[in-house]
């Protein structure tokens, strides 16, 4: 059982700068996130693309947001519990919350801070019959163990770079790799589609284009694919595994069974005060939380953060005086022992 | 001054709705769909509008002159689910008074 004091749910902007502002109040945070990296859409959806409403950036790239917030945070030593997904939450007889995400990972917390943004990443399926009777049987949305097929036959779709970069990563691996797309062009970094051609032509891959996986042929287990195309019959190709990689789309997901109040796919909160939900001890921060007026915004994502850990350090010690200290005056200390401060000024005579 | 143009929005129910988009505050049709909330919140516009995922996409119904297709935009067609000839993603069509009188449907979500 991993314990904390704020569980946030989402390693997106919103939920890394939580892990700050609870830092100050010498509140631990542990994340969960179903991406197997934190940085959630910033990471994901868009790396290489400049934002330019962070306050005092002119212009910042969505990754190097991500790691600017990691180097931020990383004195008040976050735990992390990346690409599982929060599935559950328990609420104890003492006011706080087990969280247990899909591959059975329990978490214990005082308090939980939602920053799921729009949601988690789930692979995005093609329309195909009787998908769904392969998954893992032959039918993979998200490569995890590469030697699951060394020395098998693989049929890989998709145009973009997962479809590009695990056609050439499996090339080396399974005995047999196919690769299909609905287009002869195909979208990644130019080297990745060099090499593709590359291999192509050493007769590593084969490459089927504009063609289309219709259908799925096996018993339990997928023996074949049906490949259709352009203006053609289909053909059957032997195949161990079919890999879909369509990219990823954020649902909501299980949250959505907690009990919560939803409006228009987000978690209604208390914006007059501390963001809470209208379960007590559970909060919801950023893109994830709706009220009126809101707006999607990170740096709203980054208000909403402090606000609502203030309220937070109050739950978790009603009787404690606080009041807030500027960084400024009181500096950072980490819970690695490490401490920002402000240079003290000299004191001495001038003779 | 303001120009506004009246289009046609068919939503993922079948629905179609008649409504007035302004073409003086840079919107796309991604974002006129959400102004109006057409398509539920979350559904639609996930990306912001980079053309980096297809929730907007739309069949162009009307024949009227688009915006060409960017690289970009053409590279997430071919990736989407649904698509036909006359498929766009909502958020690279920019209103413009040339649009007045657009007929679309949005494409099922995926």
């Amino acid at each position: 059982m991993i314990t904390t004091d704020i569980l946030i749910i989402g390693a997106g902007p919103t939920g890394l700068f939580t892990i700050f502002e609870a830092g100050l109040l010498k509140l631990k945070c542990h994340l969960i996130d179903a991406l197997p990296q934190p940085g959630g859409q910033c990471s994901e959806i868009y790396p290489k693309k400049p934002i330019y409403d962070i306050p005092a950036y002119p212009e910042i790239l969505a990754g190097d947001l991500t790691h600017k917030l990691m180097e931020q945070t990383k004195q008040f030593e976050p735990g992390f519990t990346l690409g599982e997904r929060a599935e559950t939450i328990d609420k104890q007889d003492d006011g706080t919350f087990i969280v247990t995400t899909n591959k059975g990972t329990k978490h214990h917390a005082k308090i939980v801070a939602i920053a799921g943004g729009l949601g988690s990443f789930e692979p995005r399926k093609p329309k195909i019959e009787n998908l769904e009777k392969f998954e893992d049987n032959g039918v993979e949305y998200i490569i995890k163990e590469p030697e699951l097929y060394r020395d098998k036959k693989v049929v890989i779709s998709g145009g973009g770079d997962s479809a590009l970069d695990w056609a050439i990563f499996l090339s080396d691996v399974a005995s047999e790799v196919t690769l299909i797309h609905r287009r002869n062009e195909f979208r990644g970094a130019l080297d990745s589609v060099e090499k593709a051609q590359e291999l192509k032509n050493l007769g590593k891959i084969n490459i089927i284009t504009p063609a289309e996986v219709k259908g799925i042929i096996g018993d339990d287990k997928v023996t074949g694919v049906a490949v259709e195309k352009k203006g053609e019959d289909a053909v059957i190709i032997d195949t161990d595994h079919f890999i879909p990689l369509f990219g990823l789309s954020p649902k909501l997901g299980p949250i959505a069974n907690w009990g919560l109040e939803i409006e228009k796919n987000a978690i209604k909160v208390n914006n007059a005060l501390d963001y809470q939900t209208n379960i007590p001890g559970i909060y919801a921060i950023g893109d994830v939380n709706t009220y009126p007026g809101k707006l999607k915004l990170i740096l709203c994502g980054f208000h909403e953060a402090t606000l609502m850990c203030q309220s937070a350090y109050k739950r978790i010690f009603p009787d404690k005086k606080y009041v807030m200290k500027y960084t400024t005056v009181g500096g950072v200390e980490g819970f690695d022992g490490t401490k920002k401060e402000a240079p003290k000024a000299v004191v001495k005579a001038i003779e | 001054m303001s120009v506004d143009i009246n289009i046609k929005i068919t939503d993922r129910n079948g629905e179609t709705h008649e409504i007035v988009a302004p073409t003086d505050m840079a919107m796309n049709l991604m974002e006129v769909v959400r102004s109006y909330e057409l398509a539920e919140e979350g559904t639609i516009g996930i990306c912001g509008g980079m053309a980096m995922c297809a929730s907007c996409q739309c069949y162009v119904i009307s024949d009227h002159q688009l915006p060409e297709m960017t690289d970009d935009e053409d590279a997430m067609l071919a990736e989407a689910f649904d698509v036909e000839d006359n498929s766009r993603l909502g958020c690279q069509i920019q209103m413009t008074p040339e649009l007045e009188g657009l007929e679309v449907e949005l494409a099922p979500e995926s």
